[in-house]
Order: structure tokens, then sequence, then C-alpha cells
């Protein structure tokens, strides 16, 4: 019997060529591009596109998911910060970036040529990648076809009503939006009416909405439509699957408008990118139509880039009309509706 | 080195890690005091008084029944003998090995409508739909009091019992012979006896409810800590949410002033030496009753979520096959972070403790210190983690100007690109477990021990380590394993300072939820739980061994 320390050849030889091979490929490694993404969005749902990148371009992809605080890690790091791609999904999270002077402008002819004026900052600090509709989710069975959002309000939805916290950047953004449409005065009255309507505390995430709905404890709520195209694309037996088949969707628009409210996800290269050329070139790849189809396949979001094909089950929704409001005046009143979330009490 | 010498080492040690502790809430203040008062007006108007009234509330409920669970559960397995009564002693100790996110989480999906045990009573009363028959929502107050009363009460069942076991016998018995029924001896005598340990554990319960967000947030309970989120990421106001957090440090400092207050009367009744107390056995169903008494809080703070995690893992487990290597390799990043912040933080504690020891007529200040040393545990770990970031910056900087200075590469971040910058936050974040145990250790050993030693030629080191470590060996295990645990389990923190590329299974669990769906989310909570487990397994085992 060999001792158990006796190599064979073919061994030996193999851990020979690893020690020679070693110190090569870190080498090679340290030289290789790299470029390093801050990110307050979930690292999975962008890592298919990630890979992709990396395979097509060589060039290696580094995140670290931060859900609170990514503007204040960016500024305490300063002028040493290894950022160079800061991402968020949502307006209000983005322009905080380039207030919090955080962000540098970058000018490419690609980026400008994909994204329609209104999906990026005028001076380049920041850029849509995908679109994000908030929608109704509806009982199945429910004869309703037409809503707006107003609607939700009304006293005949009472202990009907299901939503997430009030203070989520996903509903700061739409009251944000009604406010700049019908008003504070007429914003706060919504409030109180949802309040009122509410089957269950405003908590939970999206999802939740079509469970609870499935659940009976609700019969409309409010939440994004990428998740009906992620639930109805699990596996049959899966809980989501079910969730995903009780409801319906019906995209909202605004009283006396023919838009839908819709948030985004997009990034800014970060002030001190270390590789900077780099953090273009990704933000590039993320609108290219490869990359544009996998946030519509994937991940079933609007792309930003014109003809790129939905999801089945997001085109089923028919066509999106997107409410005409600037991004930046959402933004603006983000504070208000948040103020106006607590002074009504919407999650107490 | 003389002795003096050697005690100024140490002081200056502990002067060090009270340098760490103070230097987030510090860079909180310099925040606060950026932050314009302008929105208290709203906050005085429509926020606070809700959430201070709930908070209370929340803190008043957790507080009567996790002691109520701890003390009834720590009573019944030391004055009486049932079935199952040696299990039962450590296996009461195993929700500590639950993050409350998890329980949250678990228990939504178990009570919903959707869930097995509404869908179980329904098949039973005959409704075919959770339209026609529900039970109310878990999402709620009295639901959040519910949970973390369940998955808390350990805190209390650790310190009370064994106060009751090795203090109480003497007394007990002559309460027995004085013809005390069992009620009346429990009020009279054990009760109020057991008052300053469950003081000690009550604390440590209600500093985790105050900083809790991941459940409170959940089950839909607007508290404070909830609201110096919603004032910082909803309205981007860092300033005025630093404003709120050292508002409730203020209520959190109460908290520890009434715990230490209960300490202090802890080394009056540690002094005295006595046997273990005589357990009563029960026969018949009064026996049962009592195994079924103990056995429930362990059933619903850790049987009930634990069962349920593991069918959620074999169920994804048998869709898509063995877990990703990227899980396993978030769990070892979890074990490694972990061990090393349990290293630095029962290091800093003995130091901080033995400092304290040895201090002769200490100043003021520096008497403070070890107290000091809780603060970290009273803020909430996010809160934390933004008053660390400016510290670790300006160490960052150090080091970068030191570099330059010696003609090196300056650019890069050495501290926010490791994970060594973790396992610090976690040691400032958990010094005030390290430090309580290992204080409560040192209280047992009588100075007259170390005067002995002094007379006979040691020094202040060689004290330590011949007599002090030695017994100090199961207060420094409890420390140690305290803090695995908790660190095993942080979440807030470890989100914002990570490096990247680096994921705990905390982050990983987080990230799932965050996107929605739980794919291998399950696995994560299960390796937490399972990881948490084998040291609460170990520290049951130590406790059982020093109470027979």
């Amino acid at each position: 019997m060999p001792s158990p320390l006796s190599l064979s050849p073919r061994l030996a030889r193999r851990l020979a060529a690893l020690a020679l091979g070693l110190p090569m490929l870190a080498g090679s490694v340290a030289v290789a591009a790299e470029v390093n993404l801050y990110t307050t969005r979930e690292p999975k749902l962008i890592q298919p596109l990630l890979d992709a990148y990396t395979q097509q371009s060589g060039v290696k992809v580094n995140t670290v998911f931060v859900k609170d605080g990514l503007l204040e890690r960016v500024k305490a790091e300063g002028a040493q910060s290894p950022a160079d791609v800061l991402m968020t999904v949502d307006i209000g999270n983005l322009l905080d970036l380039v207030d919090g002077g955080v962000t540098q402008p970058v000018k490419s002819a690609a980026l400008e040529s994909v994204i329609p004026a209104h999906l990026r900052g005028a001076d380049g600090q920041w850029y849509a990648l995908s679109l994000r509709d908030r929608v109704a989710y509806v009982a199945k069975d429910l004869d309703v076809q037409v809503l707006n959002y107003e609607d939700f309000a009304d006293p005949k939805w009472k202990g009907k009503v299901c939503i997430r916290s009030g203070q989520h950047p996903y509903n700061t953004a739409l009251i944000a939006a009604l406010i700049a449409h019908d008003g504070a005065e007429a914003a706060e009255q919504w409030l109180r009416g949802v309040k009122a309507n509410l089957a269950r505390p405003a908590t939970g995430g999206d999802r939740d909405v079509a469970r609870d709905i499935l659940g009976g404890i609700c019969d409309i709520g409010i939440a994004n439509a990428y998740y009906v195209g992620r639930m109805k694309n699990s596996p049959p037996d899966s809980d989501g699957y079910k969730w995903g088949q009780a409801i319906k969707v019906v995209r909202p628009t605004f009283k006396g408008s023919k838009g839908t409210h819709v948030n985004i996800s997009g990034a800014s290269v970060a002030r001190h990118a270390p590789n900077q050329a780099q953090a273009v070139q990704l933000l590039e790849y993320l609108v290219s139509d490869e990359a544009q189809s996998l946030y519509a396949k994937a991940n079933y979001e609007y792309p930003v880039k014109a003809g790129v094909a939905l999801d089945p089950v997001v085109a089923s929704f028919g066509a999106l009309e997107v409410d005409s409001l600037p991004l930046t005046e959402i933004a603006r009143h983000r504070k208000l509706a948040s103020e106006l979330v607590d002074k009504v009490g919407l999650n107490q | 080195m003389g002795s003096r010498a050697q005690a100024r080492i140490w002081h200056s040690g502990m002067v060090l890690a009270g340098i760490g502790v103070l230097a987030p809430v510090l860079s909180l203040l310099g925040l606060a005091a950026q932050g314009s008062l302008e929105h208290w007006a709203h906050l005085l108007d429509y926020v606070l008084p809700g959430a201070f009234v709930r908070t209370l509330t929340l803190l008043a409920g957790v507080g009567v029944l996790s002691a109520g669970l701890g003390v009834g559960g720590a009573w019944l397995v030391t004055a009486y003998d049932f079935p199952f009564r040696r299990t039962l002693s450590w296996a009461m100790l195993l929700p500590l090995a639950v993050p409350t996110y998890i329980v949250a989480y678990a228990y939504l999906d178990i009570l919903h409508p959707l869930g097995p045990v509404q869908g179980a009573l329904r098949a039973l009363l005959g409704y075919d739909s959770p339209r026609e028959f529900r039970l109310p929502d878990l999402r709620s107050l009295p639901g959040a009091i519910g949970l973390l009363g369940f998955v808390l009460y350990p805190y209390v069942y650790l310190t009370t019992r064994s106060m009751f076991a090795t203090q109480a016998a003497s007394l007990l018995e002559a309460a027995r012979l004085l013809g005390h029924g069992p009620w009346s001896t429990f009020f009279r005598v054990a009760l109020p006896m057991a008052r300053p340990a469950i003081a000690v554990g009550l604390s440590l319960v209600l500093l985790e409810t105050l900083n809790d967000i991941g459940a409170s947030e959940f089950l839909g309970v607007q508290t404070l800590t909830v609201s110096v989120y919603s004032t910082w990421v909803s309205r981007s106001d860092l300033g005025g949410a630093a404003q709120i957090a050292l508002v409730m440090l203020a209520l959190a400092v109460v908290l520890i002033t009434a715990e230490r207050h209960g300490r202090r009367m802890l080394r009056y009744a540690g002094s005295r030496r006595t046997h273990p107390v005589q357990a009563r056995r029960l026969r018949g169903a009064s026996a049962w009753l009592a195994t079924g008494l103990a056995a429930w809080p362990v059933l619903v703070g850790f049987g009930a979520p634990a069962a349920y995690l593991l069918a959620q893992t074999g169920e994804w487990l048998a869709i898509s096959g063995a877990p990703s290597p990227r899980l396993l390799h978030a769990g070892a990043n979890t074990v490694t972070v972990s061990l090393l912040a349990t290293a630095i933080t029962v290091s800093l504690g003995l130091v901080v403790a033995w400092s304290a020891r040895i201090m002769r007529r200490p100043s003021r200040w520096l008497r403070a210190l070890p107290r000091l040393a809780t603060l970290g545990y009273a803020l909430p770990g996010t809160v934390l983690a933004i008053g660390l970031l400016f510290p670790i910056m300006a160490f960052e900087r150090g080091l970068a100007l030191a570099r330059e200075a010696l003609g090196m590469a300056p650019a890069e971040l050495l501290l926010m690109g490791s994970p060594l910058v973790l396992a610090g936050a976690y040691a400032i974040r958990f010094m005030a477990i390290s430090v309580g145990s290992i204080e409560a250790g040192l209280t047992r050993i009588p100075p007259s021990i170390e005067q002995a030693a002094r007379l006979l030629g040691e020094d202040v080191n060689g004290t330590l380590r011949r007599i002090h470590l030695p017994l100090l060996r199961p207060a420094l295990a409890t420390a140690a394993l305290l803090v695995f645990v908790d660190s095993m389990k942080e979440l807030p923190a470890t989100l914002l300072l990570r490096p990247m590329n680096f994921d705990t299974l905390a982050t990983w669990l987080y990230g799932e939820a965050a996107r929605g769906s739980y794919e291998e989310g399950a696995i994560a909570a299960l390796g937490i739980v399972l990881a948490g487990l084998v040291p609460v397994v170990v520290l049951a085992r130590m406790q059982n061994r020093k109470t027979p």
C-alpha cells in the first residue's frame, strides 16, 4: 500500500504546474480590468447582466450591495473610494447621490442615443436603465378593468386595500406624483382615504399584496408590475406562482391624465471613480440590446431602449403609457410625500 | 515590570476600548449638531408621541412576557423534577439561536391564512376559503410583543436560573420548613431574591427590543427605531435621524442604569455560598403538566420556526439540488468574521473588566468607562454603523498619510476593504455582552484571593494568569458564545460596512427577502440557526454542569 504522502507522478506533475502557474495567474488577475459597483439593488437581480458583461468584455465586476446609507458610505470614503458605478432603484435615491456630490457628469454618445432625454440628467450626472410601473393588483374574479390611483381612497374599498409601508421609496414616489398632479391637499385627503381602506397594516413587500389577496385579506392593492412577471413565471407548484395566479394587473392612471406612474432603476459614475473609462463602458453595456433584453426577460422590467421585446407576461398587461410628469418633479415632492404619510399616520 | 506599570498598561487598554465605543457616538453627536431642528415640529406633532407610546407598550409587553416565561421556566426546572426536565432545562435556551427577523418571517408564513395552521383550522370547521373565515392578522403590536417575548425570554431564563440554582437553597428550605406552600415560597422568597438576576436578563431583552428593526418593521409596528429610519431614508435627513437616535440612546441609558443597579445587588448576593436546591419530584398529571409548561416556550420560540425552515429548505433542495457555492462561501465568511469578532470582543471585555477590577481609587470618569462600553449595544445597528463610518475613514486617512510619508502608494482603502472592519464594528456593538459577563464572573471571585496572591509576591499580570483566568473560564466562555451567536445574526452594520463581493448568511437572506424570492433564503436562515445552535448548546451544557 502506498504511503499517503507519496505522490503519484501525474499528481506531482500537476502540482508542479500549479506551483509555476499560480504566480502568473495572480499577475494576470492584477492587470485584468476591474470595475467596482456600489448598488442599492439586490445584486442577484443584476448578476446575470454583470456576468454577461464580464464574459463579453473580460472586465471583472466587483459588487457591494448597500441597502441604506450608500450615499453616506461613498461620502465618507471620499477621494479614496474604490466605487466606480453607483446604482439605485429609485429616482429619489439616485438624485440624492447627485445632490450629495458623489457623482460626476459623463458624456457618451451611446448612452445619449439610447436613453430618452427625460430619463437622464441633462448634465450626464445620472442615467435611467430600466422602467418600473406601479400598478394595481386586483383579485382575479373582480370585475375591474379601469382604475385611477385616486380610486384607492374610494370608501367602496373599505377594508379591502393592501399596500406596503407608505415610507417605502416606491410609495413616496407615487405620492409625490399625486402631489404634483392633484396638489398637496388632495394628496393628503387621498392618504386618509387609503388609510381608512387598509385591510392590514401598511407593511411587507409588494408580493405580499398578491399573497394577501389570495389569502382573502384584501381585494386590491398597489405594487410594482415586474413582481407579477416574476410570480407568474415561477415553477407552477411554488407559492409565488399561486399568488401570481390569484391576481390580474390593471394599470391605473391619474385623474385627468392618461399615464401610469413609473419609477426607474438607474446609475451614475462615481465622482472619484478610479476606473472611469470602465464605468462608462459598463453603463453603455447596460443599455445595449443584449442587456436591455435581459432587463425585460430576466427581471420583467421595462427597457429604456425602444424596440426591445418584452416578457410575454408583461406584454399581456398591454401597452404601457408612461405618466408625462418629469422624474425630477417627482423627486422634488418626495420629502413632502414622506411627511404627509406621517401626518396621516398611514403606517400606524 | 512593576505592578503599577502593568496596571497602567491595562488602564490604557481600557481607555482605548472606551474611545472605540465613544467614537461612533461622538460622530453621531456631530451629525446631530449639523442637522436642522425644523423637523422636530413635524416629529412632535405627528410621529414621536405615537412612536413613543408604541415603543413603551412594546417594551412593557415584551418585558412582562419574557420575564414571565424566563422566570417561570427557571423556577420550574429548578424547584421541580418532571419528565424531560434535564433536556428542557437546556432546550429553553434554544430560541437564542434564532434572529428575531427570521422568526417574524417564519411566523407570518405559518400563521398566514394560506399557511398550515389556518388551513387546518378551516378544514376542521368546514370552511372552504379564507374569505369565509380568518384569524386576526399577526402584523400588529400584540403580534410583535408575542414574537419578541418568545424569542428573547432565554436571556432572563439564563440569568435567573443560575441565581435560583446557586443561591436559593437554604432560604427556600427555610421557607418550606416554616410552612410556606410552593406558591408562597415562590412569590415571597424566590422571586424577591431573583430580582437582581431578572433585572440583568431583562435589560438585555429590552435593549434588543428597543433597537430591533427587522421584526418590528416587518410586522408593521412603527417604533422609535423605525421612525429614525424613515427620517433618514425617506427624507434624506441624516442629521435629524441622528438627533432621534440620540434621544433613544437616552432611553437606553435609563435601562442600562437600572440593570447596573440590579447588578450591584447581585454582587451582594453572590458572596454567599450554598448548596443546590433539592428539586421536588412531581408525579402523574401534574408532572406532565410541568413538562408541557416548560416545553411550550421552546416549541413556540424555536421548534416551530426551525421546523418551518427545515421544511422550506427541504422543498428548495428537492427542486434545485445542492446549495450554490456562493451560499457556502457566505457561510464560511459568516463563521470567520464571527470568530474574529468574538476574539476581539472577549479580549476587549477582559481588558475593560480586569482594568476596572485592579483600579485603586479610580477617578470618576475612569469608573464610568465600563458603563460606556454598553453604549454600542444600545444603538440600532445601522445608526451605529453610520457613526462608525467617520472614525474608520479618519483612521484610514491617517494610514494613507503614513504610507505616503514612507513613499508607498497611498490610494487604496485598507480597512474599508477588509473583514477586519466588520469584526471591529461587531466588537463595538457587542462589547456590552463581554464586559457584562466577565464583570459578573469577577464579582464571584472574592478580593481576598488576589490580596493573598499579591502578598505572596504575584504581580498584577501573574495574578490574572494564575488565579483569575482559570476561575473566569466559564464567564469567558459565556461571553464568547453569546458574542459569537450575536455576530452570526448581525445584519445592519454588516450591510453598510462590508467589503465588496462579501456576503454573510444574514446579508444573503436579506438580499433574497429584498428581492422577494426566498429561494435559498431558507437555507441561509437555517444556516444561521444551525451555526448559532452549536454555541447555544455548549452554553446550555455548561450551565447544566454548573447547576445539576
